[in-house]
């Protein structure tokens, strides 16, 4: 992969000018490149990874929201596979990811609700009911530990190393 | 009570860096590039395997050169890079870090009087466990004109009828300089034509950005007569675990695991267990450290020669050392004023040997934010000086 690509999906904050000085390269050839990946749709767009398992602990934050993984099995269409089928699935708004896996199942979904009655909604009367569904298992998350490469459940580690040695 | 500590203790110099510590801590919101030392976290397989050695009982003292299964580890890694096989059973000495294995072979090889060549500047151990092997240190001044490389000549002028041995480390820490293959040869034929042994402290030799390392041991006319020395700690960020190695002439390994058996025993075990997977499956952890290293480099020479700081690029380690002349302080009066206008620690260069007198050494095992926040701290205080 571009270095350049590596750095950003890593900061999104990372400057074309630092990244110059990172990969010893000239900073408009850094710039042109970044707004040539993003006019190829290699780079979607920019977003910021928050600690959602922190922001639940303040107490006064009351938009905590209920995720599930939700394996579905489908029927394949004649022709369109399960594309089709993923693709009425996966514009609910509801689901903020689609998977299509190998083996017991067919998706997986990540579905995001404000409450426990509001997923469970979403799976009985949107996602169940479609024709091609043949069927659901809804997991509920409990706890996230380890998410995209970024461990969640500790706090900051502190650089316990000696400020000046050998 | 009358005094206890001998001479040669009082008259030994305090480590410089240590001075500079005294005065670090206690300060808040300090950003230190005065480390000598990895950011990472040693990778986790290499801590799990460790436990699972520590659960199922591993906990007993090992053979005094170490586990076997480490020594032929190393022997086939030195074997891959070097094309130079050492011998498990009496070529390779597993040690308590580097530091142990330099301790070991000064005792080993140094008669009183004896001297050792070491180009300056050069690691705060050096001088120090030569003194207090008996021996005498012999500091060759290098170059920053030439990148702080030792040429021949200058090697060749140090000699004396009493020397033993020249110390040589590279990728350098302090400088980060590095050698080729033809600069290495050139030195080790000057330690041939004089039959002196050759002490190659590779410690940084995975940390090399430009070029390909090569070994010491890999020159034709130092084959036989150099004791190689490397550990964990940096490529591997290990530096707690505390593993290193000797590889080198068995009468030579032989002497050194006298004095380590009967003042050491052996390292620890659960370091060496888990030096076992560094080897094994470590490659694509220092791979990754290798590239952020890298980046971090480029960026500090790039934002260092920008505020004015004359910085030449290095080839390894991870450390720069810039020029500091032009602003007409001491190394020391520029580190300590640094510290404490701005909040920066870095290391005077003095430390590391008086031709380091114009310089500071900066470390860049430091997250990138960090090194630029650094850096602009830097700029404001030099825009004053
Ligand atoms: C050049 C050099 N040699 C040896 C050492 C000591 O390493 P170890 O942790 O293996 O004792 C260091 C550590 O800073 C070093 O920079």
């Amino acid at each position: 992969m571009d270095p350049i690509l590596e750095i950003l999906e890593h900061n999104a904050k990372a400057c074309p000018e630092d990244i110059a000085k990172m990969l010893g390269k000239d900073p408009q050839e850094v710039r042109d490149t970044i707004k040539k990946y993003e006019a190829d749709n290699i780079i979607l767009k920019y977003k910021t990874i928050l600690n959602k398992e922190a922001i639940h602990d303040y107490a006064s934050d009351s938009n905590a929201e209920v995720r599930a993984l939700i394996e579905v099995k489908i029927i394949p269409q004649r022709d369109r596979g399960f594309d089709s089928v993923a693709e009425r699935i996966y514009n609910f708004p509801e689901v903020t990811s689609c998977y299509l896996l190998s083996g017991g199942y067919d998706l997986l979904l990540v579905v995001e609700g404000a409450t426990l009655a509001s997923v469970a909604n979403f799976v009985a009367q949107k996602l169940s009911p479609l024709e091609n569904v043949r069927g659901t298992s809804t997991h509920f998350l409990l706890k996230k530990y380890k998410e995209d490469g970024d461990i969640l459940t500790a706090g900051k580690q502190s650089d316990t190393r000696l400020q000046v040695s050998p | 009570m009358k005094d206890f500590v001998t001479d040669t203790i009082k008259n030994l110099p305090p480590s410089g860096i240590r001075q500079f510590f005294e005065l670090v801590i206690g300060m808040e919101d300090v950003i230190s590039l005065g480390v000598g030392e990895p950011d990472f976290s040693t990778p986790w397989n290499i801590c799990e395997a460790a436990l699972y050695s520590i659960e199922n009982g591993l906990t007993s003292y090992t053979s005094n050169s170490g586990l076997l299964e480490l020594r032929q580890l190393i022997s086939k890694h030195i074997l891959k890079r070097s094309n130079v096989r050492f011998r498990p059973e009496k070529e390779i000495l597993i040690t308590v870090g580097v530091s142990e294995g330099l301790d070991l072979a000064m005792r080993t090889i140094l008669d009183p009087g004896q001297e050792l060549v070491i180009p300056e500047p050069c690691y705060v151990s050096y001088a120090p466990t030569v003194i207090l092997a008996g021996g005498k240190p012999v500091a060759i001044s290098t170059d920053p004109a030439k990148g702080f490389k030792l040429t021949p000549e200058e090697l060749e002028a140090a000699i004396t009828d009493k020397t033993r041995a020249i110390l040589i480390n590279y990728p350098c820490n302090p400088t980060g300089a590095s050698y080729s293959a033809d600069e290495l040869e050139a030195l080790a034929a000057v330690a041939k034509k004089h039959d002196l042994l050759i002490m190659s402290d590779e410690i940084y030799d995975e940390l090399t950005y430009d070029h390909k390392h090569t070994p010491m041991v890999m020159c034709p006319s130092a084959a036989g007569r150099t004791l190689y020395f490397n550990g964990f700690s940096k490529a591997h960020a290990m530096t707690g675990w505390r593993i290193g190695y000797v590889a080198g002439p068995a009468d030579i390994i032989a002497g050194m695991t006298k004095i380590h058996q009967y003042t050491m025993l052996c390292a620890p075990i659960s370091g060496q267990v888990a030096a076992c997977e560094a080897l094994k499956n470590g490659a694509p952890a220092v791979e990754k450290m290798k590239t952020a290293y890298h980046r971090r480099r480029n960026f500090i020479v790039e934002g260092l020669n920008e505020i004015g700081l004359n910085c030449h690029m290095p080839e390894g380690s991870f450390y720069v050392f810039p020029s500091i002349r032009k602003f007409g302080l001491s190394s020391t009066e520029f580190c300590t004023r640094l510290l404490t206008e701005e909040k920066v620690a870095v290391v005077p260069g003095t430390a590391f040997g008086q031709c380091g007198e114009g310089h500071v050494r900066m470390c860049y095992a430091v997250d990138i934010e960090d090194i630029k926040t650094a850096l602009s701290r830097i700029k404001n205080f030099c825009s004053r000086l």
